[in-house]
C-alpha cells in the first residue's frame, strides 16, 4: 500500500503541470478530461487505500520520500503519513473535489480555452496542496500544503484578474493568511525548540511530557494559524470578500478543504491540545464568538453567495466550539456533513446564478422553483441538514458538538443552540426569497431561466444524497449502542486524548433532552422563516440594526482605521524619509565623491614641466626624511 | 691659515656666490658668465686636490666648449632681459622652498656622518696625474671608454637630425 | 681638509643648482643650472676618490682612481647631453618662437 501513496497527491501534480504549460493548445474539452481525470484516479486510490486502513488495529504508516531538511539533529523528511483521520480527508478532498471539477466544466464553459485551462490547472494546483497538508507527517510537509492552498486561494480569488477588486479580495486573502501563518511559524519553531523534531509521532509521543507553559504557547501560536487559513476571529474578513472567485471554486475551497484545514490540524494535534485546557478554552470562546457573529450577519445579507459564506464561517465556528471541548471526533464528522451540504448549497447556487445570467442579488429572484426542479430540490435537502433537521446528516454532526460542549458548560450548549437556531433562520429566508414566492426579477432574465445541464446536475445529485445520508455513519450512543461507526474508525488517532482526559458522560435522558431540543427549535425556525418569506420577502435596504448587521458590524472598517492606514503610513514615512533622503543619499552620494575627487586629481596632470618637476623634488625630499630620521 | 685652507675658502665662497648669480640673473648672457665663473672655480679646487687632468678638461670642455655653446643659442636667439617670461610668484616662492628644503635634509642627513678625520689630500698624490689617470683609463675601463665614442655618434647623428629644417 | 667641507659644498651648489629649475621659466637657464648640478656631483666624487687615496695608498697605489674616471665620463656625458638639449631647444624656438617651458603644455594636445 505505501508504494500507490505517493500517486494521490502526483495525479494533480501531474493535471497541473499538463493544463498550465499546455493551455495554449489545449482544446476545453481535453483540458476538462485531464483535470477531471486526475481527480478521479486520486480518487480511486485513495478508496483503495482506505480499504485498507479502515481494518481493525491498523497502525499509521509513514511512507518516506526523501531527506527534505537535514542539519545537525534536526531531520525533517518529506513523508506521508497515512492513518484513518489522513485517509478520510483524502477522501473527502478528491471525492468532493471531483464533482466540483466536473461541475466546473460546465460552469466555466464561456471561458476561451487558454484561460480555461488555467483554471484547471489552479485548481489542480489547489488539490495538490491540499493533499500535501493532510498527507504530510510532519509539520513542515503540512505547512509547505498550508502556504500552497493560500497561494492557490489567492489565484483562484483573483482568478477574473481584469476586476482590480476582485483582485484586492483575492489580495485581502492572502495578506490575512499570511498573518495568520506567521502564528504556526512561530509555533513550529517553538516545537523545534522543545521537541527537537517536528514529526508528528515524535512530537505527540512527547508531548505529555512537555511543560504545560510549552504546551499552551504551541498550541495558542498553531491556532492563530488555523484562525487565518479557517477565518475565524479576529482574521476572519477575506472570507466573504473571497466570494469574487468562479462559484465552484468558493464551493471547493472556502466550503469543502481550504477553511477545513485548521480544523484538521488542531485534530492532527490533539493530544497538544487536550494537554492545554487553557488554549481548549480560548479555542472553545472565538469559535462560539465566530459562529454567533457570523450568524447574525448573516440574516441580513441579500448577496446569496454571502449569506453562505457567514454561513460557512459560522458553521467553522461550530467545529473550533467542538474541538474546544474536547470533541474532535464531532468535529471532523462535522467537517464531513459540511464539506457535502455547503458545497451542495455552493454549487445550487452557481446553478441558480448561471441560470440568472449572473444575477447575485435574491431581492430580484423567487419562485425559481418551477423553473429549476433539480437545483431547488438539492438546494432544499441541503437547507434541512445545515439547519440540523434529523435524520439529515448535519443534525448528528451539529448534536455531538452541542452535547459535548454541555457537558463542559451548559453555557456553551445555550449559546450554540441560539446560533443553530439563526443558522436554521437565515438558511430558509434564502431559500424561500430564492425558490417560493413570484420571480421578481426582469422578463429578459424569466425567458432564459432554465435547468442547468446535467454536468451541473449530477454533481447536485450525488452530494445531495450524501447530506442525506452522511449522518449514519456516526449515530449516538443513545440512539443505537455501538453503531458510530466514525468514532470506532477515528478512535486510534484520538486514542492519547481519551485516556488522557476523559469526556464527561451524559445521563442518557439528559441526551435526549438537548436532542430534542435543539432539534425542536430548529424546525420551529424553519417553519417560521418559510412562511415569513415565501409570502413577504425582505426586498428593500435594511433599516436600523438591520443595516448593522447588513454592514458587517463595520468591521472590516475598524480593520481599516487600525491597522491599514497605520501601516500605510509608516510604509510612506520610510518610502520618503529612509529610502529616498537617506539610503539614496549615500548611494547617491558616493558616486558623487568619486566624481569630484577625480575632478581634482585630474588637475595635477597639467602638462607644466616646472610642476612636474616641483614634485619630483618634493617627493625626493619626502622620501629622504622618510628613509633617514624616521626609520630607526 | 695655511694656503691650501685659505684658498679652498675663497674659491668655495667665490663658487656659491656665482651659483646664485646663474640662478638669479634676468639676462641669459650674464648667467652664462657666472656659470663660467663657477667652472673656473670647481677648477681651481681639481688643482688643489691635484687632479690635473680633470681640471684641464672641465676648463676646456666645460668652460671652454659647452659654455660657447650656450652663448652661440642665446645669441642666435636674441634673447634678452625683457623678454624672459616670469613664473608665477607663488610657484617661484615652493621652487626656493623646495631647494632648500633638500638643502636641509641632505645637510642634516650627513650632519653627524662620521667622517670629521677623514681628509681629503691636497696639494699631494700621484693619482690625478695624467699618466695614472691614462693608464688606468685605458687598461681597466677601456670598454666604456670605446662605447662612449659611440655615444658621441649617437648625440651628433641626432643633433644634426634634430637641427634639420 | 676634512670632507665634511666638500661634502656641505657640493650640497650646496646642487641645491642652488635644482632651485634654479624649479625657478626659472626660460628652457635655456635651466639647462644651465643642470650643469651646475653635474658640476657639484662632480666635484665631490673627485673629492671622494681623493678621501679614498689619502685612507688606502699604503696598499694600493691606484686607490681611488675611479672617482676620476667616473668624473671623466660624467663630463662626456653632459656634453653629448647638452649638444642634443640644444638642438631641441633650437627646434622648439623655431616652432613656437620663445623658450618658456610652460609652452610646452602643448604636447599633451
Amino acid at each position: 500500500m505505501s508504494k500507490i501513496v505517493y500517486l494521490v497527491p502526483l495525479f494533480p501534480l501531474i493535471g497541473f503541470l499538463l493544463n498550465g504549460l499546455l493551455r495554449r493548445s489545449l482544446s476545453k474539452s481535453l483540458t476538462g478530461i485531464i483535470g477531471c481525470g486526475v481527480l478521479l484516479v486520486s480518487f480511486i486510490i485513495s478508496v483503495v487505500i482506505f480499504m485498507d486502513v479502515r481494518k481493525e488495529g491498523f497502525e499509521p504508516v509513514i511512507v518516506n520520500l526523501f531527506d527534505f531538511i537535514h542539519t545537525g539533529k534536526l531531520n525533517i523528511p518529506f513523508a506521508f503519513q497515512i492513518d484513518q483521520l489522513s485517509v478520510l480527508f483524502m477522501l473527502i478532498i478528491t471525492g468532493v473535489g471531483f464533482l466540483i471539477h466536473v461541475y466546473s466544466t460546465s460552469y466555466m464553459h464561456e471561458e476561451s480555452s487558454q484561460h480555461f485551462a488555467r483554471y484547471f490547472s489552479y485548481l489542480n494546483l489547489f488539490v495538490f496542496s491540499m493533499l500535501l497538508l493532510v498527507m504530510g507527517a510532519n509539520f513542515v510537509i503540512m505547512f509547505i500544503g498550508w502556504e500552497g492552498v493560500g497561494l492557490c486561494s489567492y489565484l483562484l480569488i483573483g482568478y477574473w484578474f481584469k476586476n482590480l477588486d476582485y483582485g484586492n479580495a483575492a489580495k485581502k486573502a492572502f495578506v490575512m493568511n499570511r498573518i495568520g501563518d506567521l502564528g504556526f511559524l512561530i509555533g513550529i519553531f517553538w516545537i523545534i525548540s522543545q521537541f527537537g523534531s517536528v514529526n508528528f509521532l515524535e512530537v505527540f509521543a512527547q508531548s505529555p511530557n512537555a511543560p504545560t507553559s510549552a504546551l499552551t504557547g504551541i498550541t495558542l501560536l498553531l491556532f492563530v494559524g488555523a484562525t487565518g487559513k479557517s477565518a475565524q476571529i479576529p482574521l476572519y474578513t477575506w472570507l466573504p470578500d473571497a466570494m469574487a472567485g468562479p462559484t465552484p471554486v468558493s464551493a471547493l475551497i472556502h466550503a469543502a478543504t481550504m477553511v477545513t484545514a485548521g480544523i484538521y490540524m488542531i485534530a492532527r494535534s490533539n493530544i497538544m491540545y487536550t494537554l492545554s485546557p487553557v488554549t481548549q478554552t480560548v479555542v472553545a470562546v472565538i469559535g462560539l464568538a465566530t459562529a454567533i457573529l457570523a450568524a447574525t450577519i448573516a440574516i441580513k445579507q441579500n448577496d446569496i453567495k454571502k449569506v453562505l459564506a457567514y454561513s460557512t464561517v459560522s458553521q467553522l465556528g461550530y467545529m473550533f466550539l467542538g474541538l474546544g471541548v474536547g470533541a474532535y471526533t464531532g468535529a471532523v464528522f462535522h467537517v464531513m456533513t459540511h464539506a457535502f451540504f455547503k458545497a451542495l448549497l455552493f454549487l445550487g447556487a452557481g446553478s441558480v446564478i448561471h441560470a440568472m445570467h449572473g444575477e447575485q442579488d435574491i431581492r430580484k429572484m423567487g419562485g425559481l422553483k418551477k423553473h429549476l426542479p433539480t437545483t431547488h430540490l438539492t438546494f432544499l435537502l441541503a437547507c434541512f441538514a445545515i439547519a440540523g433537521i434529523p435524520p439529515f446528516s448535519g443534525f448528528f454532526s451539529k448534536d455531538e458538538i452541542l452535547s459535548a460542549a454541555y457537558a463542559k458548560s451548559p453555557a456553551y450548549y445555550i449559546i450554540g443552540v441560539a446560533g443553530a437556531m439563526m443558522t436554521a433562520f437565515y438558511m430558509f429566508r434564502l431559500y424561500a426569497t430564492t425558490f417560493l414566492g413570484s420571480f421578481r426579477g426582469t422578463e429578459e432574465q424569466k425567458h432564459h431561466l432554465h435547468e442547468s445541464p446535467p454536468a451541473i446536475t449530477i454533481p447536485l445529485i450525488i452530494l445531495a444524497i450524501l447530506s442525506v445520508v452522511g449522518g449514519l455513519v456516526g449515530i449516538p450512543h443513545v440512539i443505537m449502542p455501538n453503531a458510530h461507526r466514525l468514532e470506532e474508525y477515528l478512535s486510534p488517532v484520538f486514542a492519547a486524548s481519551t485516556s488522557a482526559h476523559t469526556p464527561p458522560e451524559i445521563a442518557a435522558g439528559t441526551e435526549w433532552m438537548l436532542m430534542a431540543a435543539s432539534a425542536g427549535l430548529a424546525l420551529i425556525m424553519v417553519i417560521f422563516a418559510w412562511n415569513k418569506f415565501s409570502k413577504k420577502p425582505e426586498l428593500g435596504e435594511p433599516q436600523g440594526f438591520g443595516a448593522v448587521l447588513a454592514n458587517k458590524w463595520y468591521v472590516d472598517e475598524l480593520y481599516d482605521a487600525i491597522i491599514v492606514r497605520p501601516v500605510n503610513v509608516v510604509a510612506k514615512f520610510f518610502n520618503t524619509v529612509v529610502e529616498k533622503s537617506i539610503i539614496d543619499w549615500i548611494v547617491n552620494g558616493v558616486g558623487k565623491l568619486i566624481q569630484y575627487g577625480s575632478r581634482q586629481i585630474r588637475l595635477l596632470q597639467s602638462g607644466q614641466v616646472g610642476g612636474y618637476v616641483l614634485l619630483m623634488v618634493i617627493s625626493l625630499v619626502v622620501l629622504f626624511v622618510v628613509q633617514l630620521f624616521l626609520r630607526k | 691659515m695655511s694656503t691650501t685652507h685659505f684658498l679652498f675658502w675663497f674659491l668655495s665662497v667665490l663658487a656659491i656666490f656665482s651659483a646664485i648669480m646663474v640662478v638669479v640673473s634676468k639676462n641669459p648672457v650674464h648667467s652664462v658668465l657666472w656659470l663660467i665663473i663657477v667652472f673656473v672655480t670647481i677648477s681651481g679646487h681639481y688643482i688643489l686636490m691635484n687632479a690635473q687632468f680633470l681640471f684641464i678638461v672641465n676648463l676646456i670642455v666645460y668652460a671652454g666648449a659647452i659654455m660657447v655653446l650656450f652663448l652661440y643659442v642665446i645669441m642666435l636667439m636674441d634673447l634678452n632681459a625683457d623678454s624672459e617670461p616670469q613664473k608665477n610668484k607663488w610657484l617661484k616662492i615652493a621652487g626656493v622652498i623646495g631647494g632648500g628644503a633638500l638643502l636641509l635634509v641632505l645637510v642634516a642627513a650627513l650632519k653627524d656622518a662620521d667622517m670629521k678625520n677623514q681628509l681629503a689630500q691636497t696639494g699631494t698624490g700621484d693619482i690625478g696625474l695624467i699618466h695614472n689617470l691614462g693608464m688606468s683609463l685605458f687598461n681597466d675601463y677601456v670598454v666604456p671608454f670605446e662605447i662612449s665614442s659611440v655615444l658621441f655618434l649617437s648625440a651628433m647623428v641626432g643633433a644634426v637630425v634634430i637641427g634639420k629644417k | 681638509m676634512p670632507i665634511n667641507y666638500y661634502i656641505f659644498l657640493s650640497i650646496a651648489l646642487f641645491c642652488i643648482g635644482v632651485a634654479g629649475v624649479l625657478t626659472r621659466r626660460n628652457a635655456i637657464i635651466i639647462f644651465m643650472c643642470i650643469e651646475l648640478m653635474l658640476n657639484a656631483v662632480n666635484l665631490l666624487l673627485v673629492a671622494f676618490s681623493k678621501m679614498h687615496h689619502a685612507a688606502m695608498a699604503a696598499t694600493n697605489p691606484n686607490a681611488g682612481i675611479d672617482g676620476q674616471i667616473f668624473v671623466f665620463f660624467i663630463m662626456v656625458v653632459a656634453a653629448a647631453e647638452v649638444s642634443v638639449g640644444l638642438a631641441i631647444i633650437a627646434m622648439m624656438y623655431r616652432n613656437t618662437h620663445s623658450v618658456d617651458v610652460n609652452f610646452l603644455n602643448r604636447l599633451k594636445h
